[in-house]
Formats: C-alpha cells, structure tokens, sequence
C-alpha cells in the first residue's frame, strides 16, 4: 500500500466520543483546502465516526487503517470548505 | 457545504443532572462539528445547563437511579450525601477518560454556532434573569422552536 503524506498527526488516543471528531474540525480549521490530516484513535466509535463524519462535511476520507490492540488510523484530506 | 445544503438538529434539553448535559452537549458539539446547524431549546431544569450560576456544579441523581455509579444498593440513594457521591464518581470516570466539562464542551458548542434558546415560560416560572443565562442565549417560546425544528432533519427530546 502506498503511503500517505500526512500535514498534521491528531492524536486522540484515550479520549472518547465526541473528541475524536472534535479535534479533527479543531485541527482541520487551521489547515488548508487539500492538505492530509492523519488522525489517531483507540475509541472504537471512531471506526463508524469517521467515515460519517468525512460523509457530512464533504472532506475526503482518503485511508482508514486498523492495527492490532484497538488503534485506529484515518487520513482525511480536507474540502475546499469545511 | 453550502447554506441550504446544512442540515440541521434540533434538541430540546429537559434535564438539568450532569449525566442528561453529557448526553445533549455530545450530540451537540458532534453536529456542530459535521458543519450542522445545531439549535438547543433550554426548558425546565434542562436551563441550568446555560445558567452561569450552576453549569458548572451539575449533579447526577442517587435517589430513584438504579443506574447510578454507586458501589451501595440503590435504596441508600436517599441517605444525605449520596448525590454527592454519586456526582463525585462521575465527574472521577469522566475525568479518567480525560473528557472535557459540561462549561468546556457548551464552549466548544457556542463557538461553532449552536443556537441557544431559553424558553421563555421557564424563565418566567423560575424567575431566571437574563443576566443568569450565558452569553448569546436567546429568548424563545414554542412556536419559534417548532419554526425552528420544522426545518430539521433531527429532532430529540434530552
């Protein structure tokens, strides 16, 4: 699999819903249109969260990846506007 | 998204315990963050949510609560002292998660746009003043909430 380049890591492991997604808007509102968020998480809410979440803001889940022990990696690239 | 395209949750918050703000507020702050339009009609207890005074001093019920987090069988709730202790550990396990407070994540929700409105039989029924109520609250009876949740894709009752 090819790798992706991230502009920012948002780390959310250990926090729970809604942080996963909070600090995305959070981080993705001080990016620019097009750039990479690479997202970490441990909620497993997160799995479901994140392709919802890409689906109602229109930025674009580019990869979602799930490692061994509940960690849950996604890259979302983001939308002209968010 | 463009304006027309927004979809929009209406929440009508009816409770004024630390565990029913949890509930509202996370729905709140997730649509907000989707880029929803987020509107929360404050009636009844539910208005100490946006009361200056006691958002931050929410509680959780011990009396009549089997779900209460309390190491006792549930009829020791009506000991004096036990909503205390009940909130206590709540406020521990959500610390624990590292969770933001009811003030931290009604922050989050008045900086992304949620409406706040606070109904306005309640406020005369209670006595509540304006100058109770956090910044931007705006004053609403029923049918400017339904107007309002008329246009809603998603309408909840916390």
């Amino acid at each position: 699999m090819e790798t992706i380049k991230a502009d920012r890591v948002v780390d959310t492991r250990g926090l729970l819903c809604p942080m996963p997604v909070v600090k995305a808007k959070l981080a993705l509102e001080e990016m620019k249109p097009g750039q990479v968020a690479k997202v970490l998480a441990t909620d497993p809410g997160s799995r479901m969260d994140f392709p919802a979440w890409c689906n109602e803001t229109g930025n674009k889940l580019l990869r979602a990846e799930e490692e061994g022990k509940g960690l849950y990696t996604f890259f979302i690239q983001k939308a002209r506007e968010v | 998204m463009a304006e027309k395209e927004r979809k929009r949750v209406a929440l009508v918050a009816s409770k004024g315990t630390l565990d029913m703000a949890y509930a509202l507020l996370i729905i709140a702050s997730t649509a907000a963050s989707m880029g929803w339009e987020v509107g929360i009609f404050f009636t009844f207890y539910g208005f100490d949510i946006v009361n200056k005074r006691k958002v931050h001093r929410l509680k959780v019920a011990s009396l009549a609560n089997p779900a209460a987090p309390l190491p006792v069988p549930n009829i020791l709730g009506v000991i004096p002292g036990m909503t205390a202790v009940a909130t206590w550990m709540m406020r521990r396990m959500m610390k624990k998660q590292n969770m933001p407070t009811v003030p931290e994540l009604l922050d989050l929700c008045r900086k992304w746009g949620v409406r706040l409105f606070a109904c306005s039989t309640t406020m005369g029924m209670m006595s509540i003043k304006d100058e109770d109520l956090v910044e931007g609250t705006e004053c609403a009876g029923a049918a400017a909430f339904l107007e309002y949740a008329s246009k809603a894709q998603v309408t909840l009752f916390i």
